[in-house]
């Protein structure tokens, strides 16, 4: 038998098989779940991961990694809870300037050659900061029209499943269609051969970092607009959780090798275990080890599947 | 171009004399693609550059020579833009030296072939053209790319099997090589004038470099220019119109090809002359056991064995299973899960960047990190000890340092590749495998390792030696020949020959391939 799959595709195979296993693992615990209302709610809170997955993985593609991915997004939670329906253009101008700041970040840490997970890991004290003065305790409201998106019932198909099919579909093509998409992967995989084809790298790694403080700003939008009031502490988890669904979906920590269609399928599989593991009617308390042991064995699966296509070359 | 002002002439290779002249006169009205005058660059109290011209006109191919450290590297880089030199000027196009930069070398269609592997290894061979070509845009860059990609692929290499929507990872280092050649000779809108080709021959077997250099040769005399930089003489010699001898940041010679054969050149470079294969005794050691043996590969070809004190050399076309033996007999004879306290094997790699060095660490913990057994008191490293070790290796090979502290990237590429070597020779093993370490690296260097090589091999030591050069697979005393995988031929003493070697890596292969035609066609 000869396989022939380009390792991207190989990559994809995991993620994708996983999923449909625990999705049919799920449906036979409850089947009540194959339903609209019950894949929405199955789904529901993966629209926010997803995002946060997908800006995890525009910093990852430059081999950076942002530990403050979830203070970020409760940042912006709480913006979108106070501002955005009270004061519209102020919240516009918070949010964009945290864009900004994000771009900043991402030139500070080439030109000064920091780590990135130190830089983050400050910033994320910042943005919890932040979100504690514009928001001292729970509350707000959400914006209408993003209560609006989030429930509402598009035929055939439940809301979550269409939004991660269409946040899909527009990473791929930025990341990995387009010219920019190109470039910034590039700069993942060498950025030294990058910078002697002309390109400016400071501009590049901005860009990666600017798009990717957009995702997290529509996922604290997302989420506001799920959850209807927002909170400092909100979305503390969705940094390791951005971070697992990136590494699950077939991505890499370095060497720009990421694939956007993957980190989705890796958010909503995440987000499945968790609700798997309740129909498993598992405590609480073993829930958190339990979904780990989930990750442990989709990684080894994928290790075993890269020794078996490096075996394959090899002949 | 309708604008090139002069007609394409050609370089009668034969008749030195009348290029000469004809550079001398025929091309003063030529504008020169690039002209360095008074270029130098220091890094701190390093003199990189002390003071070099260099002007390259269209229609020639400059072959720059010179030991490792001797400023190849920096001149490249500065007429690439990457370096700013700190005095002098750079011209592109007779242009008034104006913004000096790596976009605006390009802009003049600059392009440069570097010697370690500069492609994404992360995107595809298309997605790399879109990084390297800026000029490459619009929305269907990507067939614009595959077209541009596939037919100088095919023109450079006919008969290359490289598949261009695969990553650039996914492909063997000389298919890399290939890419990345066809990559800067490629014309997307803007035209390459001057290719700057930095060691292009060093992973790529001789098939495929005779290929190489016949576009080189194409490529001059339909006006376009090259720099040339080669290790191997030979190659300088037949494809250069020009050659430029650097020595210690200076240019000492600059004269017409024909002027130079391979002695005047080493004795221009300021090294002795390449020894001749020397006479080493051929012994009879086969009555003894062999120290490593494996059975054929795959179940095809002849069995490998190595015997204690020999060289034996592993050769043939590049990829064809010389580095699989190397690591099978690495894997077979060092521990899985336990450090062994006695190693059997050491290997050296070829792959500096890769599998070689710790970039971050210094020199003397990058040599030492093999034998930290031998140099730790109960469980915990003795520096003294370590330091000790240091000197005696940096003495012995003559690593070129001031302080064994210093970074390993202080170091020049042929250095580095000594410290290397003295990884493996401080290491007890009686078995030393190698990886074709030899890539890059200048012919005195060369010289110091063979003569090592020979010392050890006097102590009983064996050295398993894959080499792409022909010159260094001469010196075995054994060579085993490799295609598509298996053994095909064992060489002994007076058979090992140029001839010979290539003789049997070819035959055995159209041999092979009735085999395995059936199941291909």
């Amino acid at each position: 038998m000869k396989i022939n799959l380009s390792t991207d595709s190989v990559r994809l195979l995991i993620p994708a098989l996983s999923l449909i296993v625990l999705l049919c693992a799920v449906f036979y615990l409850q089947p009540r779940a194959m339903s609209y209302t019950g894949l929405n709610l199955l789904f529901n809170l993966a629209v926010p991961i997803t995002l946060a997955t997908i800006a995890q993985m525009l910093i990852m593609t430059v081999n950076d990694l942002d530990l403050s991915m979830g203070a970020f997004v409760s940042f912006v939670a709480c913006v979108a809870a106070t501002f955005l329906p009270t004061a519209p253009l102020i919240g516009t101008i918070i949010l964009l300037a945290a864009i900004a700041a994000y771009a900043v970040l991402g030139v500070v840490i080439h030109v000064r050659q920091l780590p990135s997970i130190v830089v983050t890991l400050g910033m994320s004290f910042v943005w919890g900061g932040l979100a504690v003065l514009i928001l001292p305790s729970p509350g707000g409201q959400a914006p209408v029209w993003a209560r609006w998106i989030m429930t509402s019932k598009p035929p055939l198909m439940p809301m979550a499943i269409v939004a991660s099919i269409i946040i899909a579909v527009i990473t791929h093509f930025i990341v990995m269609r387009s010219s920019f998409g190109v470039l910034i992967r590039g700069v993942g995989g060498n950025t030294r051969s990058v910078e002697r084809a002309g390109w400016s790298i400071i501009s590049a790694r901005a860009g990666a970092y600017a798009l990717a403080a957009s995702f997290a700003v529509l996922a604290g939008i997302a989420l506001v607009g799920l959850t209807t009031s927002a909170d400092a502490n909100i979305a503390l988890r969705y940094t390791l959780l951005s971070i697992a669904g990136v590494i699950l979906g077939g991505g890499e920590f370095v060497g720009g090798r990421v694939s956007p269609i993957g980190a989705v399928i890796g958010a909503l599989t995440l987000t499945l275990a968790g609700s798997f593991l309740s129909f498993l009617r598992i405590s609480p308390d073993w829930q958190i080890g339990a979904q780990g042991a989930i990750l442990i064995v989709v990684l080894a699966l994928r290790l075993f599947l890269n020794r078996l296509e490096k075996r394959e070359k090899g002949r | 171009m309708s604008l090139r002002p002069a007609p394409v002439r050609r370089w009668p290779s034969f008749q030195p004399g009348e290029a000469v002249k004809q550079i001398m006169t025929g091309s003063s009205h030529l504008v020169p693609v690039v002209e360095a005058q008074g270029v130098k660059v220091s890094f701190g109290a390093v003199r990189a550059l002390a003071g070099v011209d260099l002007v390259i006109r269209p229609g020639e191919c400059v072959g720059l020579v010179g030991h490792n450290g001797a400023g190849k590297s920096t001149i490249v880089n500065v007429i690439n833009g990457g370096l700013s030199p700190h005095e002098g000027t750079i011209a592109y196009e007779g242009e008034a030296p104006g913004r000096h930069g790596i976009a605006s070398a390009r802009n003049h269609g600059v392009r440069c072939v570097f010697q370690e592997l500069s492609l994404c290894p992360n995107l595809t061979v298309i997605e790399n053209m879109r990084v390297m070509h800026r000029a490459l845009n619009g929305w269907n860059w990507r067939s614009k790319a595959v077209a541009a990609i596939t037919g100088k692929l095919g023109e450079i290499f006919p008969g290359h099997r490289i598949d261009c929507s695969r990553a650039v990872g996914d492909l063997s280092i000389a298919e890399r090589q290939m890419v990345e050649i066809a990559t800067a000779f490629a014309d997307v809108g803007q035209k390459p004038k001057l290719v700057i080709l930095d060691e292009p021959t060093s992973s790529l077997d001789a098939s495929l470099a005779e290929q190489l250099l016949a576009h080189v040769r194409t490529y001059v005399v339909g006006g376009g220019s090259i720099i040339f930089i080669s290790h191997i003489l030979g190659e300088v010699l037949s494809t250069a119109t020009r050659i430029v001898v650097m020595k210690d940041g200076r240019v000492v010679a600059d004269r017409a090809a024909g002027e130079f054969t391979q002695a005047k050149l080493v004795q221009a470079m300021g090294s002795v002359v390449a020894e001749k294969k020397d006479a080493r005794a051929a012994r009879v050691l086969k009555s003894t056991a062999p120290i490593l043996s494996l059975p054929p590969r795959g179940g095809r070809g002849m069995p490998f064995e190595a015997f204690s004190g020999e060289i034996v050399g592993l050769a043939g076309l590049s990829g064809h299973g010389q580095t699989d033996t190397l690591v099978d007999l690495f894997h077979s004879h060092s521990g899985n899960w336990l450090q062994r306290s006695n190693p059997a094997v050491a290997f050296v790699a070829g792959d500096r960047g890769y599998n070689g060095t710790f970039p971050l660490w210094s020199i003397l913990k990058n040599m030492s990190i093999a034998s930290l057994g031998d140099v730790s008191r109960a469980t915990f490293v003795d520096s003294g000890h370590e330091a000790e070790l240091g000197e005696q290796w940096k003495r012995k090979i003559e690593i070129r340092t001031q302080d064994m502290d210093n970074g390993i990237l202080s170091l020049s590429g042929g250095n580095q590749q000594k410290v290397l070597f003295a990884r493996a020779l401080a290491v007890r093993a009686p078995v030393v495998l190698m990886d074709d370490p030899m890539r890059g690296v200048d012919i005195g260097t060369k010289q110091e390792v063979y003569g090592i090589l020979r010392s050890e091999a006097e102590k009983g030591r064996t050295f398993i030696w894959y080499s792409t050069e022909m010159e260094e697979v001469c010196i075995c005393d054994r060579v085993y020949v490799f295609n598509a995988g298996a053994i095909v031929a064992e060489l002994t003493g007076s058979d090992i020959s140029e001839d010979n070697i290539l003789a049997a890596s070819f035959t055995e292969a159209v041999a092979s391939k009735a085999v395995i035609g059936g199941s291909i066609a």
